[in-house]
């Protein structure tokens, strides 16, 4: 229950819940529409390569955020907790973390542990940056124990000591340990997800290697392609998208010559991969180190989300405040205008121009407009999800003839509203914005607004089925299709699949509930 | 080039292998920091039992996490009220946690309770609220002055303990509701089915057998769960405990308290069904409840006996790898597994006890690796080492089967298959049979190699799935 209306004539319909003494934080939720902090870090984890993620916390918390990922993506992911017990509360969760970046150290042999706080470490106060350097001077201390100096002193790690094992099929080189602050009190997991970006940009761009990679012991983490890492590139700050999305993303910008470019994250593969010959510890695929390591050469870095472009630092600020990287902050590029602006961004940043296929997509959409638009006048959606997508998909749908009546998102950082209606000012005063929803709100509005579709996750499917209404599942999670991973919203030829989708959605609503049953519309 | 797969040093004590000599298997204990452990916590212990009770309010206090992801997931029916498919939480925020949530959650109840008008109401405690000082034990009381409804605490702190504890603290909450209704009306042959979650239905069907055998049964706990049958089912004259991790407490305390026995079994396979039935018959005694036992399960048994013959055929002498969360399912399994014509060859609980593993080293055949609280590496080790055609567990475990091309049956609270009594049993050999025996491995990479796939191109088949000889040259 909710939440910072931004039109003033609709009756608020919390007025009993608003009386209490922080407004802004009513009584509670009813069936949310967010999820908390850590999995959006966990999310983002998952697309750098050979990077295990780490909870400090409670084990719940790594395996529910486990199941709620596996539901949706279909694939293995492993993320590890610190497994706090009474004790590591009271005394503080210094060894558990040390004890569980050697042992993640020693079961996966990852390049990168991303380690996101949780409520309960969050609420101690733990000090993660004290912590990590600790365990980052121990396992110092301990490789020159083992007699090792200069260029390898970062090889041989388990700091703990207790279980220290020496055989080479144990040693490695120490992973990069990337920390977020990840407190589920604190925002979404979508502000999570991009913490979590900003913080892996933020510790390792511009940064050197400070150990030689034992390449020859563990050839999965190594870079796929190290000579390409070191030239400068294009960098893509892409968001929520699906893996398929992340793909399409490479062949967009690939269209305009610029065959690889730094998507961070890139769980393209990590989360949609093909059938295993072998074990892998490590999904293929992800930014590499190497690649996150270089962005401060970045020819430009692109950053998605309407939202986001108005929040005071991102990743994409900080490469373009510390090392001048020309940054372009645009919305998701979903519909004619976002992805318009996508493609304007990437003329200034590549000196080209529009390649004729991107141009091609471009003309199907909107062809695609036109063939639809009487099926879509005066219908109206219910949007909700994250707000970067809830907003990039308000932006389409107005393009379309489609008004998105209600755009809801659990996100409270009051800045839905402004990257809706200056991305699509037409809206302004036609629809209702709310942060802080969750579904027991959006119920509350539905039946005054009666829509004709939700557009979402799959936990508006309760509300969609009781109003008798399609619901075309997108964003996160879907947990209720096949093919998650695939869905596809971004780009032109995205943005095409999500339109077909909406229009067909309609199309067969109309003749299910005819008493005719044209075959023929 | 493949890395062997490594198990911790910390965790080999954890690790059997049966028909070997060997101590007591170590388990019971908090999971190996950092081991990417299968289990939740306390949190979700609770949750898990207390969920299907239908109309009772469950209101999460903390942050939102543990509320989302325990919004209607389960597989667990109610024949009337929906209530508690809502996920209902104070979603804590930083001033909250700065100056306490108490009253933040006294307003949530009332709220809520006006609106929903439930029968009892449960606050789940997760990590923070100890730590922020909230008593809510006391808001608990206030409310519950305020509404006249029972407003129970659960201790589910997630940090405190195990899932194993968050059981307890379910039943410890459920126990404040039980001995306090009306006991008058239950039959001298009644029973409280506990510890059935009523996933895909299951608590109707076993209930429908004992009705047949002319048993009351008073109250389902917590499947299809009621707050009202709850009050009363001190008026049962056994309780009959499956999954015995999360109801045994309660269970034992109804013992001491109200002097009614309870017995562990389990409604997964035809044998451990039949044995139920029996069991309750040999308990209230006499020829006549005995023979419509065995009327029972001779007619259910007729039913589905050819089927499961005919499945037994193709499913023959394959091999099965079993993690599941408590031991007593993993019993069942293990025969059930028998009765298809398969062999258990890992087997693993995320809660068993040592007399648990003693008995799992006992029933298994000699090799069958036995393992507590294990993870995905260790896991996926056992199955590629054992070569499983079949992984029986839950969402966790599902991917790590497929990816390696291995069958799966969830059995698991999320699954929506019944899969208790012997309805189940058929229900179950139609999953395994139809995962097993499907024709998608013979294009997995890693079945497909040494295959002949299918009439298709072998040269292609085997470019795409390296052996590790080829893997090299590749």
């Amino acid at each position: 229950m909710s939440c910072s209306s931004c039109k003033s004539a609709v009756p608020n319909p919390h007025s009993a819940i608003q009386d209490g003494e922080h407004p802004e934080f009513p009584s509670g939720s009813t069936n949310p529409c967010k999820l908390c902090t850590p999995l959006g870090a966990c999310l983002a984890f998952k697309g750098i390569a050979g990077t295990v993620p780490l909870l400090h916390g409670s084990q719940g918390c790594a395996t529910y955020i486990r199941r709620y990922l596996i539901s949706h993506f279909r694939e293995p992911i492993d993320i590890a907790s610190t497994n706090f017990s009474e004790d590591s509360a009271v005394f503080g969760g210094r060894k558990n973390l040390h004890t569980a970046l050697d042992n993640v150290g020693r079961q996966y042999r990852p390049a990168l542990i991303g380690i996101a706080t949780t409520c309960l470490s969050e609420t101690m106060g733990e000090n993660m940056p004290m912590l990590i350097g600790e365990y980052r001077k121990e396992c110092g201390e301990r490789s020159a124990e083992c007699g090792m100096t200069g260029a390898t002193a970062g090889v041989v790690p388990f700091a703990s000591g207790s279980e220290t094992v020496r055989s080479p099929q144990t040693e490695f080189r120490n992973p990069e340990l990337v920390h977020v602050s990840t407190p589920s009190f604190k925002g979404t997991h979508a502000e999570g997800f991009h913490a979590a970006v900003r913080s892996l940009v933020e510790t390792l761009a511009g940064t050197q290697s400070s150990g030689t990679p034992s390449d020859s012991l563990f050839p999965e983490t190594e870079d796929p392609e190290p000579e390409a890492a070191g030239n400068a590139r294009l960098a893509v700050f892409p968001g929520m998208g699906s893996p398929a999305d992340l793909r399409h993303l490479r062949d967009f910008c690939a269209a305009w010559g610029e065959e690889a470019i730094t998507l961070v994250p890139d769980y393209a593969e990590t989360l949609d991969g093909p059938s295993w010959a072998d074990f892998e510890r490590m999904p293929k695929g992800g930014t590499t180190v190497d690649e996150l390591r270089a962005l401060d050469r970045a020819t430009a870095v692109l950053e998605f989300g309407h939202s986001l472009a108005a929040a005071s630092v991102t990743a994409g600020t900080h490469l373009n405040k510390k090392f001048g990287v020309p940054l372009h902050r645009l919305g998701l590029p979903i519909g004619v205008r976002a992805n318009d602006a996508f493609c304007a961004a990437l003329e200034t940043a590549t000196g080209r121009e529009m390649p004729a296929r991107i141009a091609a997509e471009r003309g199907r959409l909107i062809d695609s407009y036109v063939d639809a638009h009487k099926y879509l006048a005066g219908k109206k959606a219910v949007v909700y999800g994250e707000d970067d997508l809830a907003a990039g998909i308000a932006v389409f749908l107005a393009e379309t003839g489609v008004t998105p009546v209600l755009v809801a998102s659990g996100e409270r950082n009051r800045r839905l509203a402004d990257a809706i209606f200056a991305a699509a000012p037409e809206l302004r005063d036609r629809i209702e914005v709310r942060e802080g929803s969750d579904f027991g709100d959006i119920e509350k509005r539905i039946e005054e607004l009666k829509p004709d579709l939700l557009i979402g996750s799959s936990k508006g499917y309760k509300l969609a089925r009781s109003l008798g209404v399609p619901l075309v599942r997108c964003g996160f999670p879907v947990h209720d299709r096949l093919g998650a991973q695939r869905i596809q919203l971004l780009g032109y030829a995205g943005t095409q699949q999500l339109f077909d989708r909406i229009v067909n959605a309609l199309l067969e609503a109309k003749q299910e509930h005819s008493d005719i049953g044209y075959a023929y519309l | 080039m493949t890395q062997p797969l490594e198990i911790l040093p910390s965790r080999a004590a954890s690790i059997a292998e049966a028909g070997k000599a060997g101590g007591p298997l170590r388990c019971g204990k908090t999971s190996v920091a950092g081991s990417v452990s299968q289990r939740a916590c306390v949190f979700c212990g609770s949750r898990v039992v207390l969920y299907p009770i239908a109309d009772a309010l469950h209101i999460v206090h903390g942050p939102i996490g543990c509320a989302a992801y325990t919004w209607d997931i389960r597989g667990a029916q109610s024949s009337g009220p929906q209530l508690f498919r809502n996920s209902f939480s104070t979603d804590l925020q930083e001033l909250d946690v700065v100056y306490g949530g108490e009253k933040k959650l006294e307003r949530a109840l009332l709220e809520l309770i006006a609106k929903h008008k439930p029968k009892a109401a449960f606050v789940y405690g997760t990590c923070i609220v100890g730590l922020i000082g909230d008593d809510v034990a006391a808001v608990c009381k206030r409310v519950s002055a305020a509404t006249g409804l029972s407003v129970l605490p659960v201790a589910s702190e997630g940090f405190k303990g195990t899932k194993k504890d968050g059981y307890k603290a379910a039943c410890e909450a459920l126990y404040k509701l039980i001995g306090t209704g009306d006991t008058t009306g239950i039959s001298p042959f009644s029973i409280n089915l506990m510890g059935d979650f009523n996933i895909a239905g299951e608590s109707w069907v076993i209930r429908e057998y004992f009705e047949r055998m002319g048993i009351q049964v008073v109250a389902t706990i917590t499947g299809d769960g009621r707050v009202d049958a709850i009050r009363r089912c001190h008026g049962a004259k056994l309780n009959l405990v499956q999954c015995s991790g999360s109801m045994t407490h309660l269970a034992k305390k109804m013992e001491s308290e109200h002097g009614i026995p309870f017995k562990r079994v389990s409604f997964f396979g035809i044998e451990d069904m039949s044995a139920a039935l029996y069991e309750v018959a040999k308990f209230f005694g006499g020829e006549e409840l005995m023979e419509k036992a065995r009327a029972v399960v001779r007619d259910e048994v007729g039913k589905i006996y050819p089927q499961l013959r005919a499945w037994r055929e193709d499913l023959k002498d394959k091999k099965a790898a079993v993690y599941v969360g408590g031991a007593f399912k993993a019993f069942s399994l293990v025969r059930a597994l028998r009765t298809l014509g398969m062999r258990t060859v890992v087997v693993g609980t995320q809660t068993g006890d040592a007399d648990d593993y003693a008995t799992l080293r006992e029933m298994c055949d000699p090799g069958t690796i036995i393992v507590d609280d294990s993870n995905p590496i260790e896991l996926a080790k056992f199955c590629l080492e054992q070569d499983v055609d079949l992984f029986i567990g839950g969402v966790k475990e599902r991917p790590i089967a497929y990816k390696l091309g291995i069958g799966f049956c969830d059995h698991n609270h999320e699954r929506k298959e019944c899969l208790a009594g012997f309805v189940g049993m058929v229900n179950f050999g139609r999953e395994v049979h139809a995962s097993v025996c499907s024709p998608v491995w013979n294009f997995v990479p890693r079945r497909a190699r040494g295959r002949s796939v299918l009439a298709g191109d072998q040269t292609i088949a085997s470019k795409l799935a390296p052996t590790p000889g080829n893997t090299e040259a590749a």
